[in-house]
């Protein structure tokens, strides 16, 4: 089945993970790429999307696999024609086949922006980085089942924090993203949580790239 | 987009509705465009993307040189406390630019329920709202769509209003509003020549006068304005301009699907229904042209689903033609085509059938009324037989629901009448026992009832509606005869409808009430969320307007009605007769089995009537 690297930017990270889905059906076709059907009472276009992601997310490494009837056109004669049938924010980067199997991914590099407008509080990298270094950090997760603690230290690989501008404080990590998966947002959570004092105005948050479990590039 | 409102989108519900960017959307270098026009819809964007009128009238703008027409949707709840705490005034989606900076506002309104969107929506932009504080040409506001018809209520707010179907009056509207700006003219002048343009009626030209019990005395127009005004229709369907470029929404709406016309106009004259006689005279879509437009839209949309709507699909004498050529593209393209509004009749049941190879939709009815009498009283001829002839042939197939709709409160209506929508559910019930092949999943029958609700233009344009006590009293009655499982009754409040009565058959004197209301906070009322029935009643006590006087009083047929100086086509002396004809219990054949004389195809020069 042929996979597609694209990113969401812009005002498509306001688009959700169904409606991605649908804008995506529609792009094929209007690409004259047509899709497989599932068979079945409720015949379904066979796309989907690796990891959904949340409403106001930016990425730059999502995955979609679609599967296309008859003969299929090259990879980059696809790319290019689902350019042309995309809204924009949504750039299909790649398209490539034998993608390696999706329950072998494991890790995300993901960036968030926290924006204070008074300008970021003194100490706040350090102390960021003190509490990311303790031994454990109970998140509250918002489950099927209702709200849990979550420890998030072991799911971080690695984190760099750092000051980028008078208002930004800017957080890079490594986390898990399947089996289990962390999200992003909890990192910010937790400095709202146990640094309320540095609660920011807003987070931006963005996925940068997907890893295996031995840390290469994922596609 | 601004940072205030990038913060603010991902605290809303779907705010995908609010960014634009979607595919088919029209943008323009400001540097060729005159005339900018915000085109609002006085409702969600999930409403208002499944409007045709409005795609047709954006794609009729911006295919004009040196025009650019964006669109405006109300914000929901949510979004309208974020916008005003944060100071964000109205903005259109493809520029992002506010409201209040546009040349000309328009806006399309289907449904007297959203004269609080109007005028909330002009407060969110900082747009004064009564016509007459906009003292420049800039800010121009008109307004058009089936509720216009009637158009006072809003007279006081809108500068003009476009009457009827908008493909040639818009362009003509427009290219003068280009010269006015261009030539500088006052707004007096551009007012003037605008009303000269048939179709376009200008409220402030008209002076409304009273007699002491209320009623209106006499409708004044001035400075040789015209006594009537005629709507505007296209003659030649297959000819008028229709956009198969259309705007795809990246986020789910209401019609999420392609959506073609097939004809306009209604040949049945169900007396209650106002689009029935307002649409009039009956002009048609050729098969060829609507089969090229389906696979034009198509293609350009992606879109997996298509509908040919029309107001009585049945009645397109082209339906067979079309379907042959259709079809086979849908089953080839894996798309869904849907044909609401079928009648029962055979050849109807055997495409229902053909297009139910994927997926069963529903089967509904609105047989209005319970007893055959009643039916004939309001013209709605679809009989009991006709009823049950369908049912049986779906419980056969496997259908185990079926929707009845109904109205209470109309026109000499008895408890009789009332208990008549019983029999006619009991009988549906035994037709289910007597064919179904599936009983183990058992029956359901939706049965609803809707509050009647007098519309101008209709036959019924003068006659009272119950009070909402009474309304309630006959829902009881039938519901305290509800006894099988198998029915799910649902009764619709009685208060929608009562203002939705006092609006449309209302005057200029429910402005104050309107902008009182709006103050208040009154707006998405046709979301039962945020109707806040308290918040009209106050409006009503403080503006000192009684609503019984525009529901249950009913209008007296010499009356001046507010509507009087608009012509739909069909004639004041053609509703008396159907509205005797009603009494009398006698029906009127439709068009097809001869010409009733409406007085509609009197709008047409090139063509003739379809019906």
């Amino acid at each position: 089945m042929p996979r597609a690297l694209f990113e969401k930017t812009g005002n498509a990270v306001y688009i959700s993970h169904l409606d991605l889905m649908r804008l995506f059906q529609r792009a094929f076709k209007r690409a004259g790429l047509p899709l497989t059907h599932t068979q079945g009472f409720n015949p379904r276009a066979s796309v989907s999307i690796a990891m959904p992601m949340s409403l106001g997310m930016e990425s730059v490494c999502e995955l979609l696999n679609f599967d296309l009837e008859g003969e299929k056109p090259d990879n980059g004669e696809i790319c290019r024609r689902l350019n042309q049938a995309l809204i924009p924010g949504v750039t299909v980067l790649q398209v490539y086949d034998q993608g390696q199997k999706l329950k072998n991914l494991a890790y995300l590099d993901c960036c968030l922006t926290l924006e204070y407008d008074q300008g970021v509080p003194e100490n706040a990298e350090q102390r960021v980085k003190d509490l990311f270094a303790g031994q454990t950090l109970m998140v509250e997760k918002k489950g099927k089942n209702g709200v849990v603690e979550q420890d998030i230290l072991p799911m971080i690989r690695s984190l760099a924090v750092n000051v980028i501008s008078p208002t930004e404080l800017e957080l890079r990590a490594r986390i898990c993203c399947q089996n289990p998966s962390l999200n992003p947002m909890q990192l910010s959570a937790a400095i709202i949580r146990y640094l309320p004092e540095l609660a920011p105005d807003f987070v931006r948050c963005r996925r940068l790239e997907i890893y295996d479990a031995d840390e290469t590039v994922f596609r | 987009m601004t940072q205030r409102l990038q913060r603010i989108l991902p605290s809303v519900q779907k705010p995908a509705r609010y960014t634009g960017g979607e595919w088919g959307e029209v943008k323009k270098d400001f540097s060729d465009v005159r005339v900018r026009v915000a085109f609002c819809f006085p409702d969600t964007y999930e409403i208002g993307m499944s409007n045709v009128g409005m795609r047709i009238l954006y794609g009729v703008m911006n295919q004009m040189e040196g025009v650019w027409c964006e669109r405006v949707f109300a914000p929901w709840a949510d979004m309208e406390t974020a916008m005003r705490e944060n100071h964000i005034p109205l903005w259109v989606l493809e520029s992002q630019d506010p409201v209040s900076e546009f040349d000309m506002i328009a806006f399309t309104i289907g449904y007297e329920m959203a004269y609080s969107n109007v005028l909330n929506m002009l407060n969110l932009a900082g747009v004064p709202l009564h016509a007459a504080d906009r003292r420049g040409l800039k800010n121009i506001v008109f307004a058009g769509g089936v509720c216009t018809f009637n158009p006072e209520p809003l007279a006081e707010f809108v500068d003009f209003f476009s009457l009827g179907e908008g493909e040639e009056v818009t362009v003509e509207i427009v290219s003068l509003y280009d010269r006015a700006k261009a030539e500088g003219w006052e707004k007096e002048r551009f007012l003037k020549e605008v009303s000269r343009i048939p179709g376009v009626y200008v409220p402030s030209f008209y002076r409304h006068e009273y007699n002491a019990d209320g009623t209106l005395a006499r409708i004044v127009p001035l400075d040789g304005a015209p006594e009537t005004v005629t709507k505007r229709i296209v003659e030649d369907l297959d000819k008028a301009y229709f956009p198969t470029k259309m705007i795809v929404p990246s986020t789910e709406i209401v019609h999420d699907r392609a959506n073609l016309e097939a004809f306009r106009g209604c040949i049945r004259g169900c007396r209650f229904c106002q689009a029935g006689f307002s649409c009039r005279p009956v002009r048609k879509k050729s098969p060829e042209v609507l089969y090229r437009q389906a696979v034009e839209t198509l293609e350009y949309s992606g879109n997996q689903e298509i509908t040919v709507s029309s107001l009585s699909t049945s009645d397109y004498r082209g339906l067979k033609e079309l379907t042959d050529l259709l079809l086979p593209y849908c089953w080839e393209n894996h798309v869904n085509l849907s044909l609401p509004s079928l009648r029962a009749d055979n050849f109807s049941r055997e495409l229902m059938e053909k297009l139910q190879t994927v997926r069963k939709s529903g089967l509904t009815f609105a047989p209005e009324a319970g007893t055959q009498r009643l039916r004939d009283v309001i013209n709605k001829n679809l009989t009991e037989d006709e009823i049950l002839t369908t049912c049986a042939r779906a419980f056969a197939g496997g259908w185990n629901n079926v929707k009845l709709y109904f109205m209470l409160g109309l026109p000499t209506e008895t408890d009789e009448d009332v208990l008549g929508i019983l029999e006619l559910v009991y009988k549906v019930i035994q037709q289910w026992k007597e064919n179904a092949v599936n009983k183990k999943r058992g029956l359901r029958v939706h049965v609803a009832t809707a509050y009647f609700v007098p519309k101008p233009h209709t036959p019924f344009q003068w006659e009272r509606q119950i009070t909402p006590q009474e309304y309630l009293r006959r829902c009881k009655l039938l519901k305290s005869h509800f006894y099988s499982k198998s029915i799910v009754y649902d009764y619709h409040s009685p208060d929608l409808s009562r203002l939705e009565a006092v609006f449309a058959r209302g005057d200029r004197r429910l402005a104050s009430v309107l902008e009182t209301a709006v103050a208040s906070g009154a707006r998405l009322d046709g979301w039962d969320e945020c109707f806040d029935y308290g918040k009209w009643l106050e409006a009503f006590r403080a503006c000192g307007v009684d609503p019984d006087f525009y529901t249950v009083r009913g209008y007296g047929e010499k009356e001046v009605l507010p509507w009087d100086p608009i012509d739909v086509g069909v004639s004041k002396r053609f509703l008396r007769l159907e509205r005797k004809r009603a009494y009398d219990g006698k029906v009127t054949p439709d068009c097809r089995h001869g010409c009733a004389g409406c007085g509609a195809n009197a709008l047409l020069k090139e063509v003739a009537c379809d019906a």
